[in-house]
């Protein structure tokens, strides 16, 4: 049931409406029903004291893997949804990486419930580009799109064919839909663990170079350009392939993209004495490689920060750096590592939190991550300025994997609204 | 970050890799070694400095030399050694690498040789036994292989005596080498002034420039003034795919070969961690020639291995 919430004495952050300033909020059936003055006769059934705290839009995470289907051996929806809110997460998208992967109506249909049936975040699934992402035969996309799908991605595998991707890419045009995709030439990255540099050098890892996501940017960018398909790049990790972006935004292809916030904060030095936390994909590359994403994220030449979350069991992680499942937990930390990152940059509030709200909900397509009177009331009340140790027993998923454990990090949700429902409230 | 192979003392109580050991630590070994060569000429090849010790030679990837050379050097220590071949086949059905390890610990290894396949693998041991226990890796993976870097070391030194005024190169497959990884740092460590690596860029990893070291895609420019060559093992799969053409023309290129050899100084030296591919990376002529030094590497490796397990044992 949608409650009435007044949210009294916060500092109101809407990134969409270049909002930064003291403000109450109004939440009545849902939605934003008045800002910093009550709507006639408003009637609070619940009050929040939000004073000395930030009152922003939920965040939008682009990419989250639930593990259902298939995989609750390292989390399950109901562990994931959980970490999204406590994360301040209210709306995310989840490639179809899953076990089956999303490329059937019915198999999206029943994420979609069972998610929905969570009462916890709200879940846009990613539905497969191919038939069990096996770079193919493409899926029914309209009908996926139908049942839900906003996107259409090959998730962690992409496709060897530039044939089936062009015919990918045409197809999901004709029908207006978009494509995700994270560009890397397989080949180039066959059996690679690490950024081919000094450290993977020195650590005789088998590496992956910067030009194998390169290489296939290049040619998604040229298939944009023929095909006119809408493209999200996902999780660039090369200071070339911002350059790239940077170039095809000038020329107006219709391509916008992502970093993960782990790639803003490390690179391949932090793999330190073979660090398996530190083995995701695509790999951490050199320091120049983190500062041009970095800079490009706050440039705007990156839209939007995502989670990346991947949750591992520790089993897959106890393992020799190079048989090391990949990945890396983050719906909790995308906060975090998002406030950390502007004050590195020196970005205002109300900029950084564009990156993981209005940004993404924009590239999702979707109304969510702004707080315009008559917004979903999608809403994260945070404490800026404390800071939290990073440690397995504090966070909400199931997987315990990042590379920062024991980090010292900014940022504690103390709410999270999710329609005007409070959905998680640290005590 | 801590060296993950020194206590709070700045002791080796591991041995992971010579990258970033002190040059102090270094040194020891390598005299420990020549008071222990006197050892294995004598008529009782044994010292009673790890009686009571149990040493474990964990080989998850096949070495019968590596592995005979650490039997040797830890029976003439007198400790009890086993030998275990845990293929990676059957940690694959089911038993994790750190399962394996446990369950060897509960039996009191004091020390464990380990061969594995993933670079870092001992790394992964080594954090997990703790200080009380010790680790040496006998190579893993792309990484190191320490104690092959120490007996390189160890024999240079004993054929040219100081390392300051040095040309080393070293010549094949860097890329899939922990041999010239190891060497490269034992080297720079020790201080020699310039360490060369030659092949063809498909055997170079990336920026190995940044381990301190001259490239030469030509061999004969790369081994011009050369004080020690080191040659390096070329494995048969690495041929007819996409690195190397064949044999033949990695043998007319970059194989040892007596008229390149002429190009080094009158009394280069000529080394080679074993088991060589005559015809391939060398040619006999050089293998059994008089530069070779190859034969007295193995007897000093046995040396080497026992000095590292005899500091280890009495940290």
């Amino acid at each position: 049931m949608a409650m009435r919430v007044h949210i009294k004495g916060g500092r109101l952050v809407d990134p969409k409406h270049g909002v930064d300033r003291p403000a109450d909020l109004y939440i009545a059936e849902g939605r934003v029903a008045g800002i910093a003055s009550a709507p006639r006769g408003f009637e609070p059934e619940r009050v929040i004291d939000a004073t000395g705290l930030v009152v922003a839009p939920g965040l939008v995470d682009l990419a989250a893997r639930l593990r259902e289907p298939g995989l609750e051996y390292k989390a399950t929806l109901e562990s994931e949804m959980l970490a999204a809110v406590a994360g301040g997460v209210t709306s995310l998208a989840c490639p179809p990486d899953t076990d089956p992967p999303l490329d059937e109506p019915g198999l999206v249909e029943m994420l979609t419930r069972r998610a929905s049936s969570l009462n916890l975040a709200r879940v846009y699934p990613v539905g497969a580009l191919t038939a069990k992402l096996g770079g193919e035969r493409l899926t029914e996309m309209a009908e996926l799109r139908d049942h839900g799908c906003i996107a259409f991605s090959q998730a962690e595998v992409p496709l060897a064919d530039t044939q089936v991707l062009w015919r990918a890419l045409q197809y999901a045009a004709t029908f207006g839909l978009p494509v995700w995709l994270r560009p890397q030439d397989p080949h180039l990255a066959h059996g690679g663990v690490a950024h081919d540099g000094e450290v993977a050098t020195r650590l005789g890892l088998p590496g992956i170079p910067a030009f194998a996501e390169t290489i296939a940017l290049g040619a998604i960018l040229q298939l944009v350009r023929v095909t006119g398909t809408r493209v999200h790049l996902c999780r660039l990790s090369a200071r070339e392939s911002v350059e790239m972006v940077r170039v095809a935004k000038r020329d107006g292809l219709p391509v916008t993209c992502d970093v993960s916030a782990h790639h803003l904060h490390l690179s391949e030095l932090d793999l330190g004495y073979f660090d398996s936390h530190c083995h995701v994909v695509p790999p951490f590359r050199s320091r120049r490689d983190r500062e041009a994403l970095s800079a490009a994220l706050a440039d705007g030449t990156i839209d939007a920060v995502c989670s990346d979350h991947t949750p591992v069991d520790d089993d897959a992680k106890q393992l020799p750096f190079g048989e090391s499942e990949p990945g890396a937990t983050g719906l909790e930390l995308l906060l975090p590592l998002t406030l950390k990152w502007s004050r590195e940059v020196r970005l205002p509030l109300v900029q950084a939190l564009a990156r993981a709200t209005s940004e993404p909900a924009r590239i999702l397509g979707i109304d969510a991550g702004h707080l315009g009177i008559g917004a979903p009331a999608d809403v994260c009340v945070f404490d800026p300025e404390t800071y939290f140790t990073v440690a397995p027993s504090g966070l909400r998923s199931m997987g315990k994997n990042t590379p920062f454990l024991g980090y010292e990090l900014p940022g504690v949700v103390r709410w999270t609204l999710v329609a005007g429902e409070v959905r998680f409230e640290r005590g | 970050m801590r060296n993950p192979q020194l206590n709070s003392n700045g002791e080796l109580t591991h041995l992971l890799t010579l990258e970033g050991l002190p040059r102090e630590i270094i040194v020891n070994i390598l005299d420990t070694a020549e008071s222990f060569l006197g050892v294995t000429e004598r008529e009782v090849k044994k010292v009673p400095l790890l009686r009571g010790m149990s040493v474990f030679n964990v080989f998850f990837e096949n070495s019968t030399r590596t592995r005979t050379t650490f039997e040797i050097a830890a029976k003439r220590l007198s400790a009890d050694v086993i030998n275990l071949n845990v293929s990676t086949s059957s940690t694959q059905k089911g038993e994790t690498l750190l399962d394996t390890v446990d369950n060897l610990a509960a039996m009191h290894a004091d020390m464990f040789v380990v061969r594995h396949a993933q670079s870092g693998a001992p790394h992964m041991i080594a954090r997990h036994v703790g200080p009380e226990r010790h680790v040496i890796n006998a190579g893993d993976g792309r990484h190191a292989h320490p104690t092959q870097g120490l007996l390189d070391a160890y024999t240079i030194r004993h054929y040219k005596k100081e390392f300051s005024a040095l040309t080393v190169a070293i010549v094949g497959d860097i890329l899939h080498s922990r041999v010239a990884r190891s060497l490269i740092h034992a080297l720079t460590i020790l201080g020699t002034p310039e360490v060369r690596v030659i092949g063809p860029q498909t055997l170079l990893p990336a920026g190995v420039e940044s381990l301190g070291v001259r490239v030469f895609p030509d061999m004969r420019k790369g081994l011009a003034g050369a004080d020690v060559v080191v040659m390096l093992r070329l494995q048969n799969e690495r041929m007819g795919g996409p690195l190397l053409p064949s044999a033949q023309e990695f043998f007319k290129y970059y194989g040892l070969t007596p008229d390149k050899l002429a190009l080094a100084k009158p009394d280069a030296i000529v080394m080679h961690p074993g088991p060589m591919n005559r015809g391939i990376e060398i040619d006999s002529a050089v293998a059994d020639g008089p530069h070779s030094v190859i034969l007295p590497q193995v007897t000093f490796g046995i040396a080497v291995r026992m000095a590292v397990m005899s500091i280890l044992g009495g940290s």
